[in-house]
């Protein structure tokens, strides 16, 4: 199916339902391609090449709402499968609010070109991603003998999408990305501590070198070794600036509308107060090119824009999308979070790190969770303890606890280096005494 | 982004995050040649026109699988109807629907593995994705496949009802009926979700050594969260009763039992704190606590890893790992529980696997290929999420079994530690063997006795130690009954977990320093 006939596929989806006794009807016909490689000891491990397609309708009857999706886009089957949705859409309970965006929302420009279609993506050949992938294990490899396991990967995917809405919305999208990366594991007595690091682009060719895929996940294994649990107590902790994301997760779900009208937010009623440090500025833009979470229109057809969340750690707006918004009586504005930015501050992390008499550098998370409604939370993390400016030992399966709308108050630095494989560009953070929980 | 976190295995407590499926009267009937049959009673000649295919198309698939000298191939037919209904503000305003139709094939040349997949049930798209997979050989002699031979199953999950016979107006009673309980529980009650789900997937096997196998999975769920507000202060907890089960298994006292449970689980958080930080005894109560040997052995056990030589276990097989009372199963035949399986992904039989036995290791959990790496058995472990994915080795139902101590002579053994009771996720670093589980819920055990309930913290402990730190094990074995679903490699699969009460000397409790 080409992108014209997925497009006459969706307009006809949204008449067919209309016919069938739908008030109003969105639809999105997609189709997306991707090919994944694994690579070890030279050889390939797996080699998996995906072709998916689907519909997926909202339809709105009398104000009574359901979501369909199907996989099988044969013309009289989906004719079945729109007939018996709109029937039994009938059955739910009408909802007020349950009805498509004004049409207002809809953006009006479509032509801005995001820069996250790469047109080469069919001429990249499958021996070049294997070599990739051949090419990361070996560098690799060859950092440490203490390396027991090494494998290389590559991945990419094509994805296209049209969505129709029956008050005159219509959008299309085309994305690409290509990433690779390496994983690691290093004999260390009993335990084989692992590392990893992949990195993507838009486009191939601006895709992170092997050189440097290779050695980072080989690094990221090595660094580990000799790592053990330390005292309890409150450290400083600095945070690698690709670990930050895990963070910032307490902020997104209790930012949205959902989460405010169903009570389960502890930022409700918060609006134009501080909920961070003032370090933090915590910026949603969608518009960044090449951004991994760059669009024109979300999920609800409503037109993007660039909006500052958090300025100066004070709340300045929530996520709010059509239907939550509707029932707060709040404009929707775009329920999903985009690309993440921030105002970076000025030093690196080893000039941040230098500074730190006695804290912890936390590379990585491992599990835990937050509560939204209240804000307590508690993660696994491992990392290193830093005296006086250096990391002097590996530490691991320690946790650390409290509650949100303390611990971002505790955030006193970032850094300039926002990292860069990720829509969320988070720099290096810094929060001082920290709750940590070892020995 | 994709790929990153590969090797961090977790899990979840399934919930209204569950991914697409719904609702309508009969939607099954989406598949391309319409339904000729539905429900346990199948036989192979309506699986095969269920998929619009006979047994001489299938081995035309296979043989252009085989056609680069792959030394296998199989072929894995699935037909997945899901149904979503929500009630949210006291009413019954939502509902979704998802239908997932398709083939997999996968093509293996020693360890190595080609795959692909076709969302059109025609020769001309299957043979096209066998192709594909057939690339990962590259020789000129070719195997001739096997004339298939029907493999009979038993049935793990007798059901009464198939989901594809319940309508949507039969199910709204149930979530309007749970919905007026917890309000009329608790005054402090706020809102309340429920969530009603059920999946059907059909799925057809077949392989070029002859084996042909076909299965009918049902999955019922209804989950329950609400919000409670007590003088300025709201929780929010859940709860929620999943399995391979018919709508019957949702009794009236099971209806009562969601409420009071989501009533309770939320109501009790508001008195509850947060223990010190540190290491501290901690007793795992029956039940989903299991969730310990989940993430402490079950991932580091799954024989892809040790094949790779990637895991902590993976040179302990034949050593002592616990006490000599600790015995650790993993087992696909626990009737209409959420990890049983009739068979394997890859056409197998399913079977209760020893992974630990009175404190010695025994097995690991193998698939096709890391069965033929050891030159052992396959454990029937080969699961895959759908006809999109391939298989590797996974857990089914994990849980320890009965050992010599009582509840009480446990909790009184502890002067200061935690009584975890409702968790919500876990994680594990399969080669650090360093693992994680959320407590949603507990109590403080202070003097021997449960004291003040916790809530919100995280336990981190490394597999090998908390093995051999399992000081007691109840009698009082419990399986969990929510709706795990296990994620590993981007790979969702529904799992179950169960233990009797049991003590572990120490692990590291995230909490607060003095």
């Amino acid at each position: 199916m080409n992108t014209k006939e997925r497009k006459d596929l969706a307009i006809w989806a949204v008449d067919y339902a209309k016919k069938q006794g739908a008030s109003e009807v969105a639809a999105s016909v997609y189709n997306s391609r991707s090919v994944e490689i694994e690579v070890r000891e030279q050889k390939i491990e797996k080699i998996k090449e995906s072709t998916t397609n689907g519909l997926s309708l909202n339809i709105y009857r009398d104000h009574k709402y359901s979501g369909h999706s199907t996989n099988n886009l044969n013309k009289s089957d989906l004719q079945k499968f729109i007939k018996e949705a709109v029937e039994a859409t009938k059955y739910l309970s009408a909802d007020e609010f349950r009805e498509l965006p004004d049409p207002s929302l809809y953006p009006e420009n479509l032509e801005k070109d995001l820069k996250i279609e790469d047109r080469q993506y069919l001429s990249v050949s499958p021996e070049q991603k294997v070599n990739i992938a051949k090419e990361i294990e070996n560098i690799a490899r060859a950092q440490s003998e203490k390396i027991i396991s090494a494998t290389g990967g590559y991945s990419d995917d094509y994805s296209e999408s049209v969505k129709v809405h029956s008050n005159g919305f219509i959008g299309e999208r085309i994305s690409t990305s290509f990433w690779a990366g390496g994983e690691v594991t290093v004999k260390d007595d009993d335990a084989r501590p692992e590392g990893y690091h992949w990195g993507g682009s838009r486009f191939y060719n601006s895709m992170p070198t092997p050189q440097e895929l290779g050695n980072k996940a080989a690094q990221n294994a090595l660094r580990k070794m000799g790592q053990t649990k330390i005292a309890s107590d409150k450290y400083d902790m600095i945070i690698e600036n690709r670990a930050v994301p895990r963070l910032l997760y307490m902020f997104f779900g209790p930012m949205q509308a959902r989460a405010l009208q169903q009570k389960s937010s502890y930022l409700e009623g918060m609006i134009g107060k501080s909920i961070a440090s003032s370090k933090l500025t915590l910026i949603d833009d969608p518009f960044i090119e090449g951004g991994f979470a760059s669009r024109l229109y979300d999920g609800d057809g409503i037109a993007s824009q660039p909006r500052t969340m958090i300025k100066n750690g004070v709340l300045n707006q929530y996520y709010i999308d059509n239907y939550y918004g509707k029932k707060l009586n709040m404009t929707p504005n775009g329920g999903q979070p985009s690309n993440i930015r921030f105002e970076l501050g000025e030093r690196n992390f080893d000039k941040i790190a230098n500074d730190i008499k006695k804290g912890i550098f936390v590379t990585s998370f491992n599990g835990g969770n937050s509560n939204p409604t209240t804000g307590d939370f508690s993660f696994g993390v491992s990392g290193f303890l830093i005296e006086n400016g250096k990391l002097v030992q590996p530490v691991n399966e320690m946790n650390i606890s409290g509650n949100a709308k303390d611990f971002w108050q505790k955030l006193s630095e970032l850094g300039n280096d926002p990292y860069p494989y990720s829509s969320i560009l988070s720099p290096t953070m810094v929060f001082n005494d920290i709750d940590f929980s070892g020995l | 982004m994709k790929a990153t976190i590969n090797r961090r295995d977790f899990i979840r407590a399934g919930a209204i995050t569950a991914v697409g499926t719904a609702i309508l009267p009969n939607l099954l009937s989406g598949c391309t040649n319409g339904p000729s049959a539905t429900g346990n009673n199948m036989t192979l000649h309506d699986y095969l026109e269920h998929f619009g295919v006979n047994q001489q198309m299938i081995q035309e698939i296979i043989r252009e699988g085989l056609s680069k000298g792959g030394d296998y191939c199989d072929v894995y037919f699935q037909h997945t109807i899901g149904n979503y209904i929500g009630l949210e503000d006291k009413a019954v305003n939502r509902a979704y629907s998802d239908i997932s139709l398709g083939v997999g094939i996968r093509v293996l040349k020693g360890d190595q593995t080609g795959y692909s997949f076709s969302e059109e049930i025609s020769m001309d798209a299957m043979k096209s994705a066998a192709r594909t997979a057939a690339n990962i050989a590259n020789t000129s002699s070719m195997i001739e496949p096997i004339a298939f031979e029907n493999h009979k199953l038993p049935n793990y999950y007798v059901i009464k009802t198939p989901w594809e016979e319940v309508s949507i107006n039969e199910k709204i009673p149930y979530l309007q009926q749970i919905n007026d309980k917890v309000f009329a529980m608790d005054n402090r009650i706020i809102k309340s979700n429920v969530w009603f789900m059920d999946e059907t997937s059909y799925v057809l096997f077949a392989n070029s050594e002859g084996r042909m196998t076909f299965d009918y999975q049902p999955m019922g769920q209804i989950s329950v969260s609400c919000t409670a507000e007590q003088n300025g202060q709201k929780e929010q907890n859940s709860f929620n009763l999943s399995g391979r089960r018919g709508i019957e298994f949702f009794t009236p006292d099971n209806i009562d039992l969601l409420a009071s449970e989501a009533v309770k689980r939320t109501t009790d958080l508001f008195a509850a704190v947060k223990p010190k930080a540190g290491e501290l005894p901690v007793v795992l109560a029956a039940g989903s606590s299991g969730i310990l040997l989940h993430e402490a052995i079950g991932h580091g056990m799954e024989a892809d890893f040790n094949r790779k030589e990637v895991s902590i276990f993976s040179d302990k097989i034949g050593k002592k790992v616990a006490n000599e009372f600790v015995t650790i199963v993993d087992d696909g035949t626990n009737p209409n529980i959420r990890g049983s399986i009739n068979v394997d992904d890859e056409g197998n039989d399913t079977e209760k696997t020893y992974l630990v036995s009175n404190g010695i290791m025994t097995s690991y959990l193998h698939d096709r290929i890391s069965s033929k790496h050891y030159g052992v058995k396959t454990t029937g472990s080969g699961r895959r999420e759908s006809f999109r994915h391939m298989p590797m080795p996974r857990m089914r139902n994990t849980y320890m079994e009965n050992g010599p101590h009582k509840k009480e002579e446990i909790i009184e053994s502890v002067k200061y530690g935690i009584y975890a009771e409702t968790f919500t996720n876990g994680q594990v670093m399969i080669g650090a063997g360093d693992f994680t589980f959320y407590v949603k819920s507990g109590y403080l055990i202070e003097d021997g006795k449960l004291t003040q309930p916790i809530k919100d913290i995280n336990i981190i402990g490394n597999g090998p130690k908390v093995l051999a730190d399992i000081e007691m094990v109840a009698d009082d074995f419990k399986m969990a009954e929510g709706g795990w679903t296990c994620g590993k490699n981007g790979q969702g699969v529904p799992v179950s977990m169960g233990l009797p009460t049991v003590k572990v000397s120490k692990i590291t409790v995230g909490g607060v320093n003095a």
